[in-house]
């Protein structure tokens, strides 16, 4: 087993997936000379020369747009934002031109693209620039949204998602570019873009969560066994639409009791959806009420402790953990 | 301008699908009218010469984009008008299986990208279809049209400045049919000079053309989309024209007088306009333009009545073709 950082294994993603095919290329602000605002393109340009990795202006909705446009005209564009908070000036290109563009031509045109960047709260940088978009895109039809958290899934869902014939919002977070994780040995090959992965095996309560509240769900169950003997059972979500609702539902019926952290907001957030579709598939098996931790619904504050309280973290997941299984 | 450089045979063509287009614009507002059509539907009457001209300087390597105003812009690239009628009816017989409606159309066939509901959103995305024709050297150019009411998007200027910026073989074609919905162009593009030196700043070029005059069209195009094709950067063509009819079919256009409709409609037609160049100057016996006028008769008829009798979509194809 190697080691390997979570902006690599993006990096390698891209570069493997353009030596593979000659239509796959990379645009957004900085991807290239600069090699990348978090250093996710480093060498590519190197490699593969101006004409495949572009360096954009400062234009989201322009250079999304013509993204789309490239992925009509027959490429396979990968769009980086320098965070998906500036994705919002070029919403109405992933949502009205990308997602909608199959169904609007009865299948005539489809639209091979991958919207890619941070997503979430990086810590320090206040409002407009701390915000998870999942269940922003997770609304919308036409798109697929998956959000990795360690470097395997990082790469084998870049790779799944370029190689994808439909839009795909692909969630990454900037605190984790720089940990590294195992890697398995041997090539990287694409997973499915729509199926969580359970990594921990529990009994008494379930945990969804993605991106990096995967790691804070870890923590947290590690937490739990160890000094309260509750069996967390964590799962990834890796696909925010589709839900892999199979996947929670059969997780439920084990535990009895679920529990969603997400950095986004709380209301209409994914934990939302995600009580919903227990509720409507599971509520035989339910033994309490199912439970969410997400940012409080406030925009962002910048001092240190309120960003702290507004968060969701390790603390909150144990507390909360141990009173819905009435300890 | 000139007709001298046209032979009888194109301009007899040119005829035929200007009018073909207003036949086939005015059959979509009579079918709104009696129900069969519904929804937001945009006609482009006034403005067929256009696409008509523009059509006759495109390589079959060429893609088009425009925004809602799209019907002839597909019919004139060579889609099936039974499908466009069908699919302005709602019809699963219809080029988006009923789906898209009068604003959304498509034909990958014939490098047509649509069809956009939401102005301005098509001019970047043409240039993105430019830059897929850079990128895969195929020597082919992207028409991109918009209307004088988007040239004011912000998004267009974002446009402007990475098509010049990486010299993409872009052509955008502003179709200046006067009014933005209700608004003029005074009374939305800043400047003494309007909308006529928009590209300036970005080193792109502003071609000023009759777009009521197919045979302008045709002409001054020409060499514009010669210097785009060779790696020049992108050109502006700005069409001076009209469109007959209200924005949509539910706008009464009451922001005009009548006189003005009338005035353009008896001086500037381009369907007249081309009919009166075959009788004075090829001298063409009125028959052959009446062998024409029943032969898109014909098409329009057979396209209406394949729309109204075709079926609707079934259930099941409420939730096909979406990802997922």
């Amino acid at each position: 087993m190697s080691n390997l950082s979570f902006r690599l294994a993006i990096r390698d993603a891209i570069a493997e997936e353009m030596r593979r095919d000659p239509n796959v290329f990379l645009m957004g602000e900085e991807v290239g000379q600069y090699q990348g605002a978090y250093k996710a393109s480093q060498d590519l340009l190197k490699e593969f020369g101006d004409e495949r990795v572009i360096d954009t202006p400062i234009v989201e909705y322009g250079f999304t747009g013509i993204g789309v446009g490239a992925a009509f005209g027959g490429l396979r564009p990968i769009v980086e934002f320098m965070t998906f908070n500036f994705a919002m000036q070029a919403i109405d290109h992933i949502v009205n031109s990308a997602a909608k563009t199959l169904y609007m031509s009865g299948g005539e045109l489809n639209c091979p693209i991958v919207f890619r960047g941070p997503n979430g709260a990086p810590r320090n940088v206040a409002a407009q620039h701390s915000q998870c978009f999942a269940s922003w895109y997770a609304h919308c039809p036409g798109l697929k949204v998956v959000s990795p958290y360690n470097s395997f899934e990082a790469k084998a869902l870049l790779k799944a998602a370029i190689r994808d014939d439909n839009p795909v919002v692909f969630l990454e977070h900037e605190i984790l570019y720089g940990k590294s994780f195992e890697m398995p040995e041997g090539a990287v090959e694409p997973i499915a873009l729509d199926k969580a992965i359970i990594m921990r095996s529990g009994s008494d309560i379930t945990i969804t969560a993605f991106s990096i509240s995967v790691e804070h769900a870890m923590q947290a169950a590690e937490i739990l066994q160890t000094q309260y003997d509750i069996s967390a059972e964590v799962v990834n979500l890796i696909s925010l639409r589709p839900i892999d609702k199979n996947a929670i539902i059969e997780s439920v019926k084990k535990t009895g009791r679920i529990l969603n952290i997400e950095e986004g907001w709380l209301s209409c957030g994914i934990g939302s959806e995600i009580t919903s579709v227990v509720v409507e598939n599971a509520f035989d098996y339910l033994d309490c009420e199912p439970r969410r931790i997400a940012t409080a619904d406030v925009p962002m504050p910048y001092a240190k402790n309120l960003e702290n309280l507004a968060l969701p973290n390790v603390d909150k997941i144990v507390q909360t953990a141990k009173s819905i299984c009435n300890l | 301008m000139t007709f001298k450089e046209f032979d009888l045979e194109t301009v007899k063509k040119l005829y035929r699908q200007l009018k073909l287009a207003r036949v086939f614009e005015e059959r979509v507002g009579a079918l709104y009218t009696q129900g069969h059509i519904y929804g937001f539907c945009h006609l482009y009457i006034g403005q067929e010469a256009v696409i008509v001209g523009l059509s006759h300087n495109m390589q079959s390597q060429d893609s088009v984009i425009t925004s809602y105003r799209d019907h002839v812009h597909m019919i004139t690239l060579g889609v099936s008008p039974n499908a466009v009628m069908a699919e302005l009816c709602g019809k699963a017989a219809g080029c988006s299986k009923g789906k898209g409606g009068s604003m959304h159309m498509y034909s990958k066939e014939h490098r047509f990208y649509g069809g956009n509901g939401i102005v301005g959103a098509q001019v970047p995305i043409g240039v993105g279809l430019g830059l897929s024709h850079k990128y895969k050297k195929d020597g082919g150019v992207s028409f991109t049209f918009y209307g004088d009411g988007a040239a004011n998007q912000g998004q267009v200027y974002e446009a402007f400045n990475m098509a010049s910026l990486w010299k993409l073989p872009v052509v955008f074609v502003l179709e200046n049919n006067r009014y933005a919905l209700g608004t003029s162009e005074s009374r939305a593009a800043a400047g003494k000079n309007g909308l006529k030196n928009r590209g300036d700043p970005f080193g792109i070029e502003t071609i000023l053309i009759d777009g009521m005059d197919v045979f302008d069209v045709i002409v001054k195009s020409k060499k514009a989309i010669e210097r785009v094709r060779g790696g020049e950067g992108p050109v502006i063509l700005h069409m001076d024209t009209y469109r007959y009819r209200g924005h949509s079919i539910s706008d009464p256009a009451t922001y005009r007088t009548r006189e003005e409709v009338e005035n353009v409609k008896k001086t500037r037609d381009p369907v007249s306009r081309v009919k009166n160049e075959l009788i004075k100057n090829f001298a063409i016996p009125e028959t052959d333009i009446t062998e024409i006028d029943s032969e898109v008769a014909d098409i329009v008829n057979a396209a209406a009545e394949f729309a109204i009798k075709s079926e609707v979509p079934e259930a099941a194809a409420l939730e096909r073709d979406v990802a997922l």
